[in-house]
């Protein structure tokens, strides 16, 4: 009863275990909830009752959809010669905000990690081998962060397709960057993809 | 509890919101892990690859608390510089974080690996990363002796090791004990081409006692950067 009733300890309780979320911040914004129980409450749990029976992954590319394909799938208009692998649900998003490519996504789910025994077959790798003899694939651009983990599932990628031009996303300065603030390694990236002014 | 020494990153993996668990290999007090506070933020994070070294600060309440780390980069390694150095760097990472005991330290590896690490994109990495697997092998008390044949003491017409005693035997001494003996490619002895084929060949014989020496008493196996790595040796015949 520390936290009213049951059903207001129990929410706390699943609240608490979101992202971002601790016990007591949990408990403000259940607080919060209730004070406003026909402006956020109650929409909040209908889109939340929404998203948890209509949500699941697009069977092409693994994105988030409401159906078996995602709006990106689905669009004829979206060039289908290229393809960009990406590791998370939340990468596609960012490609998507940038607004800079115009073709196909496909979500691995992860990134190859020896520490944490996550092998090719638990990522979608065998699935994105598949859909290469599938389509008319002419180009995978690999969209994965230039960590160890990152890189590994890259250069494991481009292994398993060798008859395919797979590209990567180039490494450096960011937009905004400056140069003193930026870790030698980077630096040493930017200087071998260095072009032409 | 308070120690500063200089170290490279093993392995770091989220532990909460924006905390990293880290495991370093230190001049001074080996193999040793810790919490990073913010270690998976925007600013921390690059650093905490693999290979990178940093000067750390290391302090707890007591001794055999995990504790949590401070550290300022000084220097990045050059794993991202190519496939050959990026199998190489991490197999080396792997290697340590796996047979490494921790809070032992060994200070002669340390500074071995942190040369093999710097010199991952050279063309001599893979010789110098079948010496440092020797180093490891000597470092953790089972070097292979090949001075010798271990059954009749010539030092000529060296073929292969025993995975017994990892002392050389003459193609002579092996008699028809040749095929439970294992491979001594002349690279091993500081003879031969040094060519990618005859360095992986050799990496198959310090492997397996790796894998039976080192591993043995773990739940491990050879860990895949380090068949990534042979495989990107042969490649680059």
């Amino acid at each position: 009863m520390a936290d009213g009733p049951e059903e207001i300890g129990r929410l706390i309780g699943l609240m608490a275990r979101l992202p971002g979320m601790g016990p007591r911040s949990a408990r403000r914004a259940v607080l919060h909830l209730v004070k406003k129980r026909s402006q956020v409450l109650l929409p909040l749990a209908e889109a939340m009752k929404a998203v948890g029976e209509s949500v699941r992954p697009c069977v092409a590319c693994g994105n988030l959809a409401t159906s078996d394909l995602c709006p990106i799938c689905a669009n004829p208009k979206r060039a289908t010669g290229t393809l960009c692998v990406v590791a998370d649900v939340a990468d596609l998003w960012a490609m998507e905000r940038s607004q800079a490519f115009q073709g196909r996504y496909h979500v691995l789910g992860g990134l190859l990690s020896a520490l944490d025994a996550i092998g090719p077959d638990e990522l979608g790798i065998p699935k994105l081998v598949a859909r290469v003899t599938e389509e008319e694939l002419t180009e995978i651009i690999l969209a994965l962060p230039a960590t160890i983990d990152g890189q590994t599932t890259a250069h494991y990628i481009a292994d398993a397709l060798p008859e395919l031009n797979v590209t990567s996303l180039a490494q450096g300065v960011p937009i905004g960057g400056e140069l003193d603030f930026l870790d030698d390694g980077t630096i040493s990236a930017a200087l071998r993809a260095r072009a032409r002014v | 509890m308070e120690w500063r020494d200089e170290g490279f990153v093993l392995s770091a993996r989220p532990h909460g919101e924006t905390a990293a668990l880290i495991e370093v290999m230190s001049a001074a007090h080996g193999r040793h892990a810790g919490l990073v506070r913010g270690g998976i933020s925007r600013k921390a994070r690059p650093h905490l690859q693999p290979g990178n070294l940093l000067d750390l600060t290391w302090r707890a309440r007591l001794p055999e608390h995990l504790g949590s780390f401070t550290f300022e980069p000084r220097g990045s390694s050059p794993a991202l510089s190519s496939r050959l150095a990026l199998a190489g760097v991490s197999a080396t990472c792997a290697l340590l974080s796996l047979t490494l005991p921790e809070r032992d330290p060994h200070p002669g590896l340390f500074q071995q690996s942190l040369a093999l690490i710097a010199m991952a994109g050279d063309p001599l990495f893979p010789l110098a990363y079948l010496q440092w697997e020797r180093a490891l092998l000597d470092d953790m008390g089972f070097g292979l002796d090949l001075s010798s044949c271990a059954v009749t003491g010539a030092t000529e017409g060296l073929a292969y090791v025993s995975p017994t005693s990892g002392r050389a035997v003459s193609a002579a001494g092996a008699g028809e004990w040749a095929p439970r003996l294992l491979e001594l490619p002349p690279i091993l002895l500081g003879l031969g081409n040094g060519g990618p084929d005859e360095i992986a060949r050799a990496l198959g014989t310090t492997g397996w006692f790796i894998e039976h020496r080192l591993l043995a008493s773990t739940d491990h196996a050879l860990p895949p950067a380090r068949a990534r790595l042979v495989d990107a040796i042969r490649a680059s015949a």
